[in-house]
């Protein structure tokens, strides 16, 4: 069923702020192509051994949902009051003042009234309010209280998952309260009856069974970091080692599997190759712990915690020191503000200190787990490797800060600090689309599908509109990211609203102006394609 | 993590601000809680007041206004009261004639309900002991 | 279309019903110590019940919270986290100590820091967004809850004997600039005009007047008639304040009186006033607890560098190492991998 694509101006011209629906606590919704993502397959909920697994729709008209959902869901609802302070906090003081409504991109690509954060939220308070309040239950609908019923429950499933847990609305929130946080519970209490998305449920299953998300198993990720070491070489002409589960290594080094898998996350893998080459890192890779990311953290805060578990059991039997983190968003809010509660205390690590320079990483200590761009902004600032600029020359470079490293870390300055020291021409887009206020890719949290593609251009337009501005203004034409999901959806998402911008890490970039010792002289960067200087004389 | 002890603390400071009119009046005594005691004229041809009891209890001040402005301004020094008796607008001449003691009659309200007229600024109250010599 | 006129009417019901509520509250007032002169309820009982509810309410909300942990440590940051020494962090935006975090709370509590941060986006063609300052909603919302403080703490004229100097000195710099006689008080027009504003917006912008409620537009239209029968009482139709302060320090001192001869304005205030506090501990007014507590804004990004304890923290289905490697031992061995087992 195959039905229209819209293209870029006709999307655009379907945006209207105005509210045309009626009241919002009418639930209904249609499951339109293009804006909502296929159903978990039963075999990895199964596999999973989640709640209810069955072959499901969305279009169905019957969701297969056991007799007593409701009560499934009223009683997983109280148990998470009783659980998250957050929860009770943010469902009793929003006072609905709407500074959230325009800050979420999905609002503003969609124009749809339930994707202002607010509303978001309010499609859950109203069935607190019902069966948890006072005032739900002395005023009814006037205090904004509605019961829940299937409708209801098709809604949530719509609306959170039009949401990418992207925590924009959080900072402009005079209370800080944080949809992310709504969001990732109501897809908890959702999942209790077998409600979730296929993306994020197979990707769960994969990562639980083989390590990693597309559910490479041992064999094949070996083959695909030896084949990344011979690319490496035909470019620089540098033989580089890439230990797997070597014990006793000094650091264990955990990336999201896009990186050795997908493209453009591939040019990355090499800058990193290059990098921990150059520097004689001892480090190694893990085919257990063979994935960053943590697809977990989009479903259920339990799921979440039995992914991250590989990475401490990892470095545990491993007997590294400590671990570094590769380039991703929501690995490293799970990495950063979960781990060490869920997974800790990693009292069998050492506090990292880097075997290069001496920089004791001071605020990993109780992690004890570095972000690769932390850890070689402090290689350059102490000057341990050489880099030449004019090999991205060729690059007109603007920086999209993802949303858990801006806003979930306060990670902003180290990838600037890496970009700034490899490249020549870095441009920044508009304050409002960066830094802690950055948008979104459109696609995170699980949402990056084909089917769902209408709603991830739409939710992307905020994102691709400050790209657009930048490459009018400077003639930007590659946009750094240090996100996974950033590099596997911007590329569609920039062909879709901009045009002529690639995408890629930042460690790629470091990667390109990386001079190795012994290197042959480069022609192209790490993707193949020919440097400026090159450009010309072949012109 | 419940931060239980802070929580605490923040309560009993929220609960301290909310209650602290109890506690501070209970703790002055009765004596300083007491209601403000006039001290009346008391001479048969003092009797009479410009304007009703409720009015000059609750709207004295805009009629003190009222004469300064109609005394200042437009120069007119008679005030007729609402049962026909014409009066001298005199804040000194007047008023003071019969509440001639302003900490027995004037201060005991204003300091009740913390009000600072500025009458002061320009009158001189005859009666006031530092002013008769 | 007929959509869009539903949701008018349902804007137009919720302004409705809070307006009436509040007038049913007035008329309530009056009958009561007009007609039928229940001055003792309205000026002792009520008030007792209301500061009662109010308080303890409070504070079994706050109990209710507090017995919910805070499982994660989860601070929405927006500033530079504190990492390599080198790199200049925000100390306020992405606070990693206590002291930060005080500092960021009391910006929060005090200034609206992230309501600060307000824009406004536009779409126009091209498409091209237009991200604009848009700090009205900061102005109307922080000039309305300071007003508020201050005209709190000025009625401490009323509820103290003898009454503090700051509150005399705050009197005094809230009628800083001798208007008229009474004093105008500088709070009463700002707050009027800031509820004006705040209730303008919820029904001018369509975004806000879709997600009103019923419950948003009372306490607005509530502290508005709070605030003009205020108004009423000093400028216009005053009333004999010795006697309020008499009724208010008999509740004080648990002596409670009822002088003869004080206004109804005063009783419909009074009432309105305990109408709010009562209503406070139920409804969404407890943003003001609730902002101490909210867990994105009161917790340091310091998560790397000190551990956050889950008291619930429970056991998963993990697959470990072991499993794993039973399940592709061969696979491993013969691509060179090194396994625990041969």
């Amino acid at each position: 069923m195959a039905e229209k694509k819209l293209k870029p101006e006709e999307l655009a011209g379907s945006i209207d702020y105005k509210p045309k629906q009626k009241d919002w606590l009418d639930p209904s919704v249609e499951f339109k192509h293009g804006v909502f993502n296929y159903g978990g397959s039963p075999k990895s909920v199964e596999y999973l051994q989640q709640p209810n697994p069955r072959k499901w729709q969305p279009t169905d008209p019957d969701w297969q949902l056991p007799e007593n959902w409701k009560q499934i869901i009223l009683e997983g609802l109280k148990d998470r009051l009783d659980r998250f302070r957050s929860l009770r906090i943010f469902m009793d003081i929003c006072v609905r003042c709407g500074a959230c409504a325009d800050k979420c991109h999905f609002f503003i690509g969609s124009g749809d009234p339930k994707n202002m954060p607010v509303l978001r939220a309010e499609l859950l308070r109203s069935i607190y309010r019902n069966d948890f309040t006072l005032a739900g239950k002395l005023f009814g609908k006037f205090s904004g209280s509605r019961e829940l019923t299937i409708d209801v429950l098709k809604e949530w499933f719509y609306y959170f998952f039009q949401c990418t847990q992207c925590r924009r609305c959080s900072v402009f929130c005079p209370y800080g309260i944080d949809t992310a946080e709504i969001t990732l519970l109501v897809r908890e209490l959702l999942n209790l009856v077998g409600v979730n998305i296929d993306w994020i449920i197979t990707p769960v299953a994969n990562s639980f069974r083989t390590g990693n998300h597309l559910g490479i198993q041992p064999h094949g990720f070996k083959d695909s970091i030896d084949f990344a070491v011979d690319e490496l070489e035909s470019i620089t002409g540098v033989r580089v080692e890439a230990p797997i589960n070597k014990k006793g290594a000094e650091i264990l080094f955990i990336t999201p599997s896009a990186d050795y898998f997908g493209t453009p996350h591939y040019y990355t893998l090499l800058g990193y190759l290059a990098l921990f080459h150059e520097i004689g890192l001892d480090y190694t890779w893990s085919s257990y712990a063979s994935e960053g990311g943590n697809f977990g953290s989009f479903v259920s805060h339990d799921l979440m915690k039995s992914l991250n578990a590989k990475m401490y059991a990892e470095a545990k039997r491993l007997g590294v020191k400590w671990i570094i983190g590769g380039e991703c968003g929501h690995m490293w809010r799970v990495v950063h503000q979960y781990m060490d509660t869920l997974n800790g205390p990693a009292d069998f690590l050492e506090v990292p200190v880097s075997p290069i320079t001496g920089t004791r990483f001071e605020n990993t200590k109780s992690t004890k787990m570095v972000h690769i761009c932390e850890f070689t902004a402090d290689l350059i600032k102490n000057n341990k490797i050489k880099l030449d600029k004019s090999r991205n020359d060729h690059r007109s470079i603007t920086y999209h800060d993802p949303c858990n490293i801006a806003r979930g870390l306060g990670l902003i300055e180290e990838p600037r600090y890496l970009i700034k020291n490899s490249c020549n021409n870095f441009f920044e887009m508009p304050d409002n689309t960066i830094k802690e206020q950055t948008f979104c890719c459109g696609s995170g949290a699980g949402l990056g599908t084909d089917e769902n593609l209408e709603m991830r251009m739409r939710g992307g337009l905020p994102r691709a509109n400050a790209v657009k501005y930048v490459k009018e203004k400077y003639g930007v034409n590659f946009l750094g990211c240090i996100c996974a999901i950033d590099k596997a959806t911007l590329p569609p998402l920039m062909d879709y609203w901009v045009g002529g911008v690639d995408v890629g890490g930042v460690h790629e970039l470091v990667g390109n102006a990386l001079i190795m010792k012994g290197e042959k002289e480069r022609t192209t960067d790490l993707r193949g394609e020919p440097l400026a200087g090159d450009e010309k004389q072949n012109v | 993590m419940y931060d239980s002890g802070k929580i605490i603390i923040g309560l009993i400071i929220f609960a301290g601000i909310f209650t602290s009119p109890f506690w501070y009046d209970l703790s002055g005594g009765k004596e300083a809680l007491k209601a403000p005691v006039l001290v009346l004229p008391t001479k048969a041809d003092q009797q009479v007041c410009v304007n009703t009891l409720e009015y000059m209890r609750a709207d004295h001040m805009v009629l003190l206004n009222d004469w300064r402005y109609e005394v200042v301004r437009l120069g007119d020094r008679t005030y007729q009261s609402p049962d026909h008796k014409e009066f001298n607008m005199s804040l000194t001449g007047t008023c003071l004639n019969c509440h001639a003691n302003s900490a027995q009659f004037c201060d005991q309200c204003h300091s009740y309900i913390g009000e600072t007229p500025y009458c002061w600024e320009c009158h001189t109250e005859i009666n006031k002991p530092e002013n008769m010599q | 279309m007929e959509h869009w006129s539903l949701a008018k009417k349902g804007t137009l019901i919720n302004v409705l019903f809070s307006l009436s509520a509040v007038f049913i509250l007035i008329a309530g007032a009056i009958v009561g110590v007009d007609l039928i002169k229940f001055n003792f309820l309205f000026g002792v009982i009520i008030p007792y019940t209301a500061i009662t509810i109010f308080i303890l309410g409070i504070i079994l909300q706050v109990i209710k919270w507090a017995k919910s942990p805070v499982p994660f440590h989860i601070p929405t940051v927006a500033g530079q986290q504190k990492s390599l020494p080198w790199i200049k962090s925000s100390k306020l935006e992405s606070p990693s100590s206590t002291l930060g975090v005080i500092g960021r709370m009391l910006l929060e509590i005090l200034f609206f820091r992230s309501l600060f941060r307000n824009t406004k986006s536009e779409l126009k063609n091209g498409p091209r967004l237009v991200y604009g300052s848009n700090k009205y909603l900061w102005l109307g919302a922080l000039v309305f809850h300071w007003s508020i403080l201050v005209i709190f703490l000025r009625h401490f004229r009323f509820f103290m004997q003898p009454i503090p100097s700051f509150v005399l000195a705050l009197q005094n710099l809230d009628g800083f600039f001798q208007i008229g006689l009474p004093v105008l008080y500088i709070s009463d027009v700002l707050i009027t005009l800031a509820l004006l504003y705040l209730i303008f917006r919820r029904v001018a912008d369509l975004k806000i007047r879709y997600i009103s409620l019923a419950s948003d537009y009372f306490p607005l239209f509530l502290i508005l008639s709070i605030a003009v029968t205020g108004i009423l009482m000093r400028y216009f139709d005053r009333v004999d304040i010795v006697k309020v302060k008499e009724l208010a320090i008999g509740i004080f001192s648990f002596h409670p009186t009822v002088p003869d001869g004080i206004g109804v304005l005063f009783y419909i205030h009074l009432f309105l006033v305990c109408t709010l506090i009562t209503y406070f501990p139920f409804s969404k007014l407890l943003h003001m607890p609730g902002i101490f507590l909210t867990p994105t804004r009161n917790l340091a990004n310091n998560s790397r560098m000190v551990r956050h304890i889950n008291p619930w923290n429970r056991p998963v289905r993990v697959h470990t190492y072991e499993e794993y490697e039973d399940e592709f031992r061969d696979k491993m061995k013969a691509s060179g991998l090194p396994v625990e087992k041969e």
